[in-house]
């Protein structure tokens, strides 16, 4: 199959005073080209930590200490600092979740999203804006030509984030990451913030990896879907494997705790517990604490990837059987 | 932001600029240091003579009294040449010669300068005919106008100031931003060289350097010299500020949107942090020149800096270190006056850029 980004036994370790919190721990994802593939997961499991990892930004004392990140056959834990810098916007580019946060307030945002443009293209201050402007049409922002000379505090958040969606593409990257586009913006905004992703996706043929732990959100890009927990992807597959027929406790917590509104009456099914912290997970999957379906041999070591179908596999020792979920 | 349809909503430039304008005592700052500029700017169309034309017959001649209204009632600014007669300790008397006024003439020609630096002239903008002087303030030990002085070393010890802080500035902008964005051993390396350089009391260290360079200098390798003493003493406190300021912004999501879009690390400290110190920056800016020009009148008055016959604040003042000199000539003393003005102005100014950007004030009225 033709993989853009292949992400094989990743490992990603903060080494901290009080130990090592194993953020990424031996993580393996294929994005296909031209697809979405959604990494879902509660709030702290490592998806963001995944994206810079890829994007060789990992912040502080955390450090990639193994596996292997393949972007179009190319190794990108072997690349020089000079070569990722070149990549990064280039080929990958990312999206960031917080839109005021991530636009600097003292530049214009006609500015910020321009200065990838001079860097990468090489184009003159005057073709940069005038690419700028067209980036910020593109996105649907009205008045482009205005709208450029503002600052960040004059957008409003769904502006905001397409400005930064504006950004990511301003050097037309094979691979767009977005994490949490629509965290900080309303339901209606959303809507609007996500056609255009599902536009732009059309428009440019690009492969977006999508982090988020909407769900709602995944069934409308995505085709394809990872679960993450703690730091593991425990369960992948397509939109339908995923939804119709999930085979990981864990994903079939996620799934039934989304409210539903066809039947009102029922009480949301919460997973008991909260997620582990990084620098105490339990020794084996690190689910099994909380999960219902534990096993003798769920505490002593992750479990083996069992595949399913081409597409579809999970981690795990006592799989919900899939007929009892149709 | 959301009510006010149609109004332009303002930069936080534009508004500090607005405050600014309010703040009276800045502003009384601002254009005393406009005027004073000016006044070295033009310094030789302005003075009547240039800053080492002497006549030592004239040694301390007091200020000399411009005269409006003559005898018989008419109206021109006049001043009478000096005559000196000795007392019996050989002190110098000095008193007027009624016998002939001379008038002072507006654009008057006398000795040649170049206008700004390219044009040369002759013109000034007031004089007198030979051989009375005029002495607005006086004259110094070698009958040399200490107004025409104190305007010409405004030029030396206003511009040491300006230049000496831009150098100073970039320096610690730049290493304390190399320090705090990368931390770890450069950040060590840096720090710690700060340290080095603040701990020692600026005065002894100025006076060591002065005393690492050849005492037979040129003027201009010794305003130089200068320049460089001084900003290698500045520079520490700054970038030990601006470190700090980059520490925390360094882990702002923005920088990392601006890595992520392949901006190389340079460039994010030069562009997307510095930018962010901007009000900081302006403020301690305006605050430390004064600083400058009391480290440059300090090295000028002990002989370490500005030699004669080139004047500047601090030399023309060295005149002045003994109590009889004063005592007798006080009009020695008024370079120290300039002195005074542009540091209180400076001050003024410095202290009302620092209310108009501070984000929590809010103006009353």
């Amino acid at each position: 199959m033709d993989n853009l980004l292949s992400v094989r036994n990743l490992r990603t370790y903060f080494h901290l005073e009080e130990g090592v919190a194993r953020v990424i721990d031996d993580v393996s994802l294929e994005v296909g080209r031209g697809q979405t593939t959604a990494l879902v997961g509660e709030s702290g499991c490592g998806k963001t930590m995944l994206a810079l990892s890829i994007l060789n930004l990992v912040p502080g004392p955390g450090k990639v200490v193994g596996g292997q990140i393949f972007f179009q056959e190319k190794n990108l834990l072997k690349l020089s600092d000079k070569e990722f810098q070149t990549l990064r916007g280039k080929d990958i580019a990312m999206v960031f979740q917080e839109p005021m946060s991530s636009f600097n307030p003292v530049l214009t945002v006609g500015f910020q999203i321009a200065e990838s443009l001079i860097y990468h293209r090489n184009l003159s201050k005057e073709e940069a804006t005038e690419e700028a402007i067209n980036l910020l049409k593109k996105v649907e922002i009205p008045e482009p030509d205005l709208r450029f000379h503002d600052y960040p505090h004059q957008l409003s958040g769904g502006m905001r984030q397409r400005a930064m969606i504006a950004m990511g593409l301003s050097c037309k990257p094979k691979l767009l990451i977005l994490d949490e586009p629509t965290t900080a913006l309303d339901v209606t905004i959303q809507a609007q913030v996500l056609d255009l992703v599902k536009k732009i996706k059309e428009e440019e043929k690009l492969t977006i990896v999508l982090i988020t732990h909407d769900l709602a959100i995944v069934e409308d890009l995505a085709e394809k879907v990872a679960i993450m927990y703690a730091g593991r992807i425990v369960e992948t597959g397509s939109i339908k494997e995923i939804f119709l027929g999930c085979r990981h406790p864990y994903t079939g917590g996620l799934l039934a705790s989304v409210p539903d509104l066809a039947h009102p009456r029922e009480f949301l099914k919460a997973i008991r517990g909260t997620v582990p912290e990084p620098l105490n997970k339990p020794g084996g999957c690190p689910f099994h604490p909380r999960c219902e379906r534990r096993i003798e041999p769920c505490d002593k070591a992750f479990p083996a990837e069992i595949r399913i179908t081409e597409t579809h596999s999970v981690g795990c020792y006592n799989p919900v059987d899939a007929d009892l979920r149709r | 932001m959301g009510t006010d349809t149609g109004k332009q909503i303002r930069t936080p430039g534009q508004i500090a600029l607005v405050r600014l304008r309010k703040h009276r005592m800045a502003i009384v700052g601002f254009w005393t240091l406009v005027v004073l500029y000016s006044l070295a700017i033009f310094a030789g169309f302005i003075t009547p003579y240039s800053f080492d034309n002497e006549q030592r017959e004239n040694s301390y001649t007091p200020p000399t009294r411009v005269h409006l209204v003559d005898s018989r009632g008419k109206l021109w600014p006049f001043i009478y040449s000096s005559r000196q007669e000795f007392d019996q300790f050989y002190n110098r008397i000095y008193s007027e010669d009624k016998s002939r006024a001379y008038p002072v003439e507006i654009f008057h020609r006398g000795d040649e300068y170049k206008f700004l630096g390219i044009l040369k002239t002759d013109l000034h903008l007031f004089g007198v005919e030979e051989p009375a002087r005029i002495y607005l303030l006086g004259a110094d030990s070698r009958g040399r106008d200490l107004f025409s002085r104190i305007l010409h070393g405004a030029r030396i010890s206003l511009s040491i100031g300006l230049i000496g802080v831009a150098i100073s500035f970039i320096l610690g902008m730049f290493l304390g931003g190399v320090s705090g964005y990368f931390g770890g051993k450069i950040d060590n390396l840096i720090m710690r060289s700060c340290e080095i350089v603040m701990m020692v009391p600026a005065f002894y260290l100025m006076l060591t350097l002065r005393a690492t360079f050849p005492s037979n200098l040129s003027s201009v390798e010794v305003y130089f010299l200068i320049v460089v003493i001084l900003s290698f003493i500045g520079w520490a406190g700054l970038a030990r500020v601006v470190r700090g300021m980059a520490l925390s912004l360094r882990d702002k999501e923005f920088v990392l949107a601006a890595r992520a879009c392949g901006v190389g690390h340079i460039k994010i400290i030069l562009r997307h942090i510095l930018p962010n110190l901007f009000s900081y920056i302006v403020v301690a800016l305006t605050l430390s020149i004064p600083g400058y020009i009391l480290g440059e009148s300090a090295l000028s008055l002990l002989g370490l800096g500005i030699q004669d016959p080139y004047a500047s604040w601090g030399n023309l003042l060295s005149e002045a270190m003994a109590i009889s000199e004063i005592h007798r000539h006080p009009w020695i003393l008024i370079p120290g006056v300039f002195i005074f003005i542009t540091v209180a102005a400076f001050n003024l100014l410095g202290d009302g850029l620092r209310d108009a950007f501070d984000p929590y004030k809010t103006i009353l009225k």
